[in-house]
Order: structure tokens, then C-alpha cells, then sequence
């Protein structure tokens, strides 16, 4: 059979090529391919599946690029936009401190008056009582300049010296490099001297140029995206990778993207994770659902218009698979995230058997996924991460941005 | 495949790993069903009233007799609901309520009566409690009290009631209502007198895995006896706004006496020990494949969408399931707890779809009425 000309390559550890990623793709079976995907996971990562305590913030939803998968996104104007000041950062994140301090503590009272014996929290008598990281991504503002970027990171950074400033997907960072312009290069080394510390690894969507002109024609290009992914690395600058299915893509389209990925990471080696993230169709061009949306009406003038088929949420199956094919055919990526934003926090507990070894983070006031009913909760406390993670009998691990250990 | 003794359930249930306890179940469910069918029933949940006596502790759906929000739906209502059900393509009605002091038998047998005489509708209803507490009321053995709902027009009898049947359990979260024997009881008299039940389970809350085991195994003797469940439906317990579970969810929450004790919903507070203390998914698709493995008798297994929301729901089709059971016009029980999943057919024909199933519409003897191409 098929799967077990791939079981002997994964086994033996042999790269797999694209005609053996799409074959996964195409096969019925989750239950080698899940098992497969476990075995790798263990030989990057052990037993262990990360989680960290982050903070996410959106500066603005303004944005010049209107992508139609996206239902965060407004124009300058229009209601709902949005644009917080510096300042309104960071008490945002003060506040998001300050919240942090009370649940646990709180936290603490409740477990013990139930009795149940939730040893990680109780045996830590001193909780940490701030977030590791901070993450930040928003839209491209029409007036903001370089400038008010780096004051950005500047300020968190005065603040909050200890946390990791984790910002800017490369569709920003070729944004600012427009608006200043200055040289890629520069650009993330102003950044990065101003206190950015890593990169997410938004704006990737699908590489394939037919589809990403119809999902998001204004965004850059997936030639850019690994542009500025490189550049980053080469200033020494660790970033993330995504990959948005679910949408207009084939599987072909899943899997080229994944190699063009693979490649740069065997020329730099800075990516630390792959993030698979699901479609989300709720409020956005390419999923008609909620009625009375600029879709639905758009397609009452218009049939022809946009897509043929209305896209919808991805099946679960396709998700576990997705994180499995990506954990056996990205074999030079240390880590795979199962996003639970984007998986809902049941399908990201289950991806921790099909490859994956990272739920991200507790999250507080995640706002893009959850402009497209995104089914999950917007905030998981530690202990909840910890408890799913051990139903899949997986060690619990907080992590920092770098993936060490967080002592407490 | 020889059938699973309670002990080799048991260590098969804490001991294997879920893709292999999955990849049993999937074999079982491939044998039984290899035309790839899934089904699903078009019905409304009807609930005729909110009062309860037995307030069970996993429950927020019940009200006191005299609280504000206690209600008896009325005829009108009730037709109503029917009627928009009928025109929806829906082919049964779920009736289910509380333990009301007030009803008497004569007001469901003209309930009944009321119903088929107007509407050509399946009528699935009461759980085992409801029919013990008129059958208690009437002073009327429980065989006796089923021949009158069913002359009267009720069809079938759903498996609600049975939570955990194991009375250790029972007397934790449910301490006035029936224990096993008579909830078994009431199934075993509807079987003999050909009425058709489903069984079901709600795990999660404070049971051992010895339990489970108890529960399936109870369903498994007396299928053999009287092979009349259609299908078993495990579900989880779901804590938002229960005396079990805690009152801090605010969201969905009917209750007023419930004090909400963070106003911010997405605080922290308001969802921690929902997931501390409940089933997660992965405890969901191990119970749902144990349930595939060790009911070899009983021909079809649900998914609960309506507790684990779509996509779990999809993948419990590879877990054990092949039925998406209702689509639920109409759900108020689980929404009381906080927990709602909006769906309608086209979704959950499109979910089958994309999970490499053909959807079918069924009937409450898995009759399928209407096939794929919907």
C-alpha cells in the first residue's frame, strides 16, 4: 500500500517529496497518518507540548489591504475602525498584568476549596504573574508612519523589559519598508534595534499566485512574504510560518506552499514553527454566511462574482490532517503549532496527537479570528492549557518565545 | 470480532491510546455501516415546561414552580412549533420537560391526543423519569402507564434521564431521580410492548471509568434481552449555570436566581473550572469509541454536535459514530448551560459532506426518507 512505502521513509527519517505529501492528503487513513505524525513529533520534542503565557494586541484594523478572507479589516472611516495610541498600549498590557495577578489568585482559592489536586498549581506556591510575550500584528495604516512603530516598541520595551516583543507579519514589515523607504534590510534592523525580538508568521496565506490573487490580490505576493522571511533571518531574527487552507486552495496548492517553506528553512533555518490555520468564513468575502453582509448582497447583484462556491468551515478531519502532513513533510521545522484560536480549543487538544507540540498561548483579547466566528473562547487560563494538554498524556511545558523552559 | 468482557473493556478504556481505540471503533463502524451513510433526523426539541422537581445538579434548564421564569407551553405554542416543524421538512417531534407537580396523565394523554389528531408526526417523547413520575402519580404500574401514552399517540421514547446508570453516581448528581433499575425498567416495558428507545449517557461529571463500564454494559443485557434501542448517545456534561459545575458562566444563561459572579465574560474566572473539571475532547472520543466497540448489539451510536459543536462531530464519525442525530430546530436544554452551536441542515449536510460521508435523512427507526442528494 501506499502508506507503507511512506510509513518505511518516515521511519527511517527520509524526506518525504510532494507526491507523498499530496498521497497523505488524499488517503482515508487518520489513524497511520496521526501515528505517523506522533512519531516525528516525539523524535523533535519528546513527550512535550509547549504553551506560553502571551498577550496580543491590535493596534488598528485600518487597512489598506482589504483581503477577502478577512473580517477584521476596515477602512479608514468606516464603522468600527479603530486605532489605539501608544499609550493605550501599554495599559493594555498593564491591565492585562493586573488581570493576570487576580485570576490566580483567585484561582488558587477555588482549586483548593475543590478538593481536587491540580498539582502543577498547587505545589507552585510563587505563580509567575506576567505574560512572557507579547504579540502584535494589525493592519496597514494609511497614516501611521515608520517612526510611530519603532516609539511603539521603544515604549513597550521601557515598560516591560522583561517581555518579548513578538510583532509584524511580513506583509507590515514590507509595509514600513515601503513608508520609510528604507531597504528591507534596514527596516528590520531599525525593529529590531528598537525592541522587536521576533516575527509571527501571518500574511503567508497560500503562496500559489491564481488563488492568492483571489483570496487577497492588494497583499503581497508569496514571492515577497519569503523575501522578507529571509531577510529576517538574515538580520537574525526568528520567525513563524502559516498557511491558510480551507478556502479556495487544493491540496497541491497545501503542499506547494509547505515546500516553498521547507526550502527556505533549509537555506536559513529561522523559522520556529508552522502554523496550519483553518478558514474562517463568518463575515468575510469568501464565506457567505451571515446574511445582509456585503457578500450576501454583493452575490444577489452579482452571481458571478467572487466564488463559485461559498466557502465554509473546514471538517475537523481536515484540520487533524492538515497539522499531521505538516509535522511529517516539514521535517526541518523543530515545532508545529496547533493554534487554538483559529482550531477551537477541542480540535488543537486533539491536534496534540497528530503531530503538534505547541497550543500557543493563554491569549488575552484575541480580536482577528474572532471577527470570523472563530469557535473557540478568547482567553484559556494556564491551568486549563495544562489540564488539555495532559488528557492527551503529554508533559505540559510553559515555554518563552525561544522555546526554553519558563522556571517557576 | 468476539465480543468485550466488562474487564477487557475496562483495561482497554485506561489503557489504549485514542488513535488505536479509535481505529477499533472506525472497523466496527465500517462493518455495521460500510455505505458510508451518515444520517441525521429533521426534529424540534419541544420542552412543555421548565418546572422540576428533581433538580438535578448537572441541570440548568429547570425552574421552580413559582419562579418567574417557570412556564407550561400551551397548545397553541405547541402547535405552532409543529407546524413550523412540518414545514421544515421535519418528520418527529421531541417531547420533553420537567417533573410537574401540576401535570397528571390525563394532561399528556390529551397532550397526545391534541397532537396526532391534527399533525401526521412522529411523536418521540418522554424519558424514563417523566414516565415513572405519571405512572407514580396515577398510581399505575409502568408497563400499564406506557400502553396509555402509546395508545394515546406516543411513538417512541427517547434515552434521556439515564446520565450514568450506575446509583453510586446517581445519588451524587441526581438524588431524586430514578436510579437504574427503574430507568432500565421503563425501557425494558416500552421494548415489550414494541416501542422503540434510544439510550444515552452523560459523562464527565464526577464518574470512574468503572462506572462507564457499568453503563454500557447495563445497555449491552438488556438489548440482548430485547434488542429495542435504536442507537446510544454519550454526551458530556456540560457545567455553565449548574449547581455541579458552578454558576460563573454568564453567557446564555436563562436563570436570574443564578448570580453571575463575574460580569465580563470572557473573564478567567467565568470559564476556569468548566474545562478543569469536564470532559475535553479527547475524553469525549474515547468514550464515544468504547461506546462503538463494547455495544456490538446496539446498531447505531450518535454524534453530539449539539455538546461538542461541528467539527468534533465530524470527527467522531471516524471515532464510532455514523449518525449526526438531530438537527434541532429547537434546543433549550444544553443552551441553558452556555453552550449553543447554531446549525442548520444544509450545515450538518455539508459537515457529513466534507467528512467524506453521504448524508442521509432518516426517520426514528433509521428508515433513511430522503437520500444524498439533498
Amino acid at each position: 500500500m501506499l502508506l507503507n512505502k511512506i510509513e518505511n521513509k518516515v521511519i527511517t527519517g527520509h524526506r518525504l517529496t510532494t507526491d507523498d505529501a499530496l498521497s497523505l492528503f488524499q488517503n482515508d487513513d487518520i489513524f497511520t497518518i496521526g501515528r505517523l505524525a506522533n512519531i516525528v513529533a516525539g523524535r523533535k520534542n519528546g513527550n512535550k507540548a509547549y504553551f506560553i503565557q502571551n498577550h496580543h494586541i491590535n493596534p488598528t484594523n485600518i487597512c489598506i489591504n482589504r483581503c477577502k478572507f478577512c473580517a477584521f479589516s476596515r477602512s479608514k472611516g468606516e464603522k468600527g475602525a479603530y486605532e489605539l495610541s501608544i499609550g493605550e498600549i501599554i495599559d493594555k498590557l498593564k491591565e492585562g498584568q493586573e488581570s493576570r495577578v487576580k485570576s490566580q489568585e483567585l484561582s488558587k482559592k477555588q482549586l483548593k476549596s475543590k478538593k481536587k489536586n491540580f498539582k502543577l498549581l498547587t505545589h507552585n506556591s510563587k505563580l509567575l504573574t506576567l505574560f512572557s510575550e507579547v504579540h502584535i500584528v494589525g493592519g496597514l495604516h494609511p497614516d501611521w508612519d515608520f517612526g510611530f512603530y519603532l516609539e511603539m516598541l521603544r515604549a513597550i520595551k521601557t515598560n516591560f523589559p522583561t517581555i518579548h516583543t513578538k510583532a509584524f507579519t511580513a506583509v507590515e514589515i514590507d509595509y514600513f519598508s515601503n513608508i520609510s523607504g528604507l531597504p528591507l534590510t534596514e527596516t528590520l534592523q531599525e525593529l529590531n534595534n528598537a525592541g522587536l525580538d521576533s516575527m509571527p508568521g501571518g500574511g503567508a496565506e497560500i503562496f500559489d499566485t491564481r488563488v492568492r490573487n483571489r483570496i487577497c490580490p492588494e497583499k503581497i505576493s508569496g514571492r515577497r512574504w519569503l523575501q522578507v522571511m529571509e531577510a529576517a533571518h538574515r538580520v537574525g531574527i526568528s520567525t513563524n510560518a502559516t498557511m491558510l487552507y480551507g478556502h479556495l486552495e487544493s491540496y497541491k496548492n497545501r503542499v506547494e506552499h509547505m515546500l516553498k517553506l521547507r526550502d527556505l528553512q533549509d537555506r536559513t533555518g529561522g523559522f520556529q514553527a508552522f502554523i496550519p490555520l483553518a478558514f474562517h468564513p463568518l463575515n468575510t468575502k469568501l464565506g457567505v454566511r451571515s446574511q445582509g453582509s456585503e457578500v450576501s448582497k454583493r452575490n444577489k447583484t452579482n452571481p458571478q462574482s467572487l466564488t463559485p462556491n461559498p466557502c465554509l468551515y473546514t471538517s475537523g478531519i481536515d484540520d487533524l490532517k492538515t497539522i499531521a502532513i505538516s509535522r511529517l513533510f516539514l521535517d526541518n521545522f523543530q515545532h508545529i503549532k496547533a493554534y487554538w484560536i483559529m482550531l477551537g480549543e477541542k480540535i488543537a487538544q486533539l491536534a496534540l496527537m497528530f503531530g503538534a507540540d505547541d497550543l500557543d498561548g493563554t491569549i488575552i483579547e484575541e480580536k482577528i479570528t474572532h471577527s470570523a466566528g472563530a469557535l473557540s473562547g478568547s482567553a484559556l487560563t494556564r491551568a486549563q492549557l495544562i489540564n488539555l494538554i495532559e488528557k492527551t498524556g503529554k508533559i505540559p511545558v510553559e515555554r518563552d518565545s525561544f522555546y526554553n523552559r519558563v522556571k517557576r | 470480532m468476539k465480543r468485550l468482557t466488562k474487564k477487557q473493556a475496562l483495561t482497554l478504556f485506561k489503557s489504549a491510546d485514542l488513535l488505536g481505540l479509535g481505529m477499533m471503533a472506525d472497523n466496527v463502524r465500517k462493518k455495521l455501516h460500510p455505505e458510508r451513510i451518515v444520517s441525521f433526523i429533521i426534529d424540534r426539541n419541544i420542552n412543555y415546561t421548565n418546572v422540576c422537581i428533581n433538580k438535578c445538579k448537572f441541570c440548568a434548564f429547570y425552574r421552580n414552580e413559582d419562579d418567574p421564569e417557570a412556564y407550561i407551553l400551551s397548545k397553541r405554542n405547541l402547535f405552532n412549533k409543529i407546524k413550523e416543524t412540518i414545514s421544515l421538512g421535519g418528520t418527529q417531534i421531541l417531547i420533553q420537560g420537567g417533573l410537574h407537580p401540576k401535570l397528571d396523565i390525563d394532561y399528556y394523554v390529551d397532550l397526545l391526543k391534541s397532537i396526532k389528531e391534527r399533525f401526521p408526526i412522529h411523536i418521540h417523547g418522554f424519558s424514563p423519569p417523566e414516565v415513572c413520575y405519571m405512572a407514580d402519580k396515577a398510581n399505575l404500574p409502568i408497563k400499564k402507564t406506557l400502553q396509555i401514552l402509546n395508545e394515546a399517540g406516543l411513538d417512541s421514547i427517547p434515552g434521556g434521564g439515564a446520565e450514568i446508570l450506575s446509583d453510586r453516581i446517581r445519588e451524587q448528581i441526581s438524588p431524586k431521580k430514578i436510579g437504574k433499575d427503574r430507568w432500565l425498567e421503563v425501557m425494558k416495558q416500552a421494548h415489550r410492548i414494541g416501542m422503540k428507545t434510544t439510550a444515552t449517557m452523560m459523562f464527565g461529571s464526577v464518574e470512574e471509568p468503572e462506572d462507564i463500564i457499568e453503563h454500557l454494559d447495563a445497555i449491552r443485557r438488556l438489548q440482548d434481552k430485547t434488542n429495542g434501542f435504536t442507537a446510544f448517545i454519550p454526551w458530556s456534561f456540560q457545567p455553565g449555570n449548574t449547581e455541579l459545575g458552578g454558576r460563573g458562566k454568564g453567557q446564555g444563561a436563562r436563570g436570574k436566581e443564578f448570580k453571575i459572579q463575574n460580569s465580563k465574560p470572557n473573564s478567567s474566572l467565568a470559564t476556569r473550572h468548566l474545562s478543569l473539571s469536564t470532559a475535553t475532547a479527547v475524553d469525549y472520543l474515547r468514550v464515544l469509541a468504547l461506546s462503538r466497540i463494547y455495544l456490538d448489539n446496539v446498531p447505531n451510536i450518535q454524534a453530539s454536535w449539539v455538546t461538542q459543536g461541528i467539527k468534533m462531530a465530524q470527527i467522531a464519525l471516524r471515532f464510532g459514530a455514523n449518525d449526526f442525530g438531530s438537527t434541532m430546530i429547537e434546543e433549550n436544554v444544553v443552551a441553558a448551560a452556555g453552550v449553543k452551536y447554531k446549525v442548520s441542515v444544509r450545515d450538518i449536510i455539508s459537515a457529513v459532506r466534507s467528512s467524506g460521508f453521504h448524508p442521509a435523512q432518516r426517520d426514528m427507526y433509521y428508515k433513511i426518507i430522503k437520500n444524498s442528494n439533498l
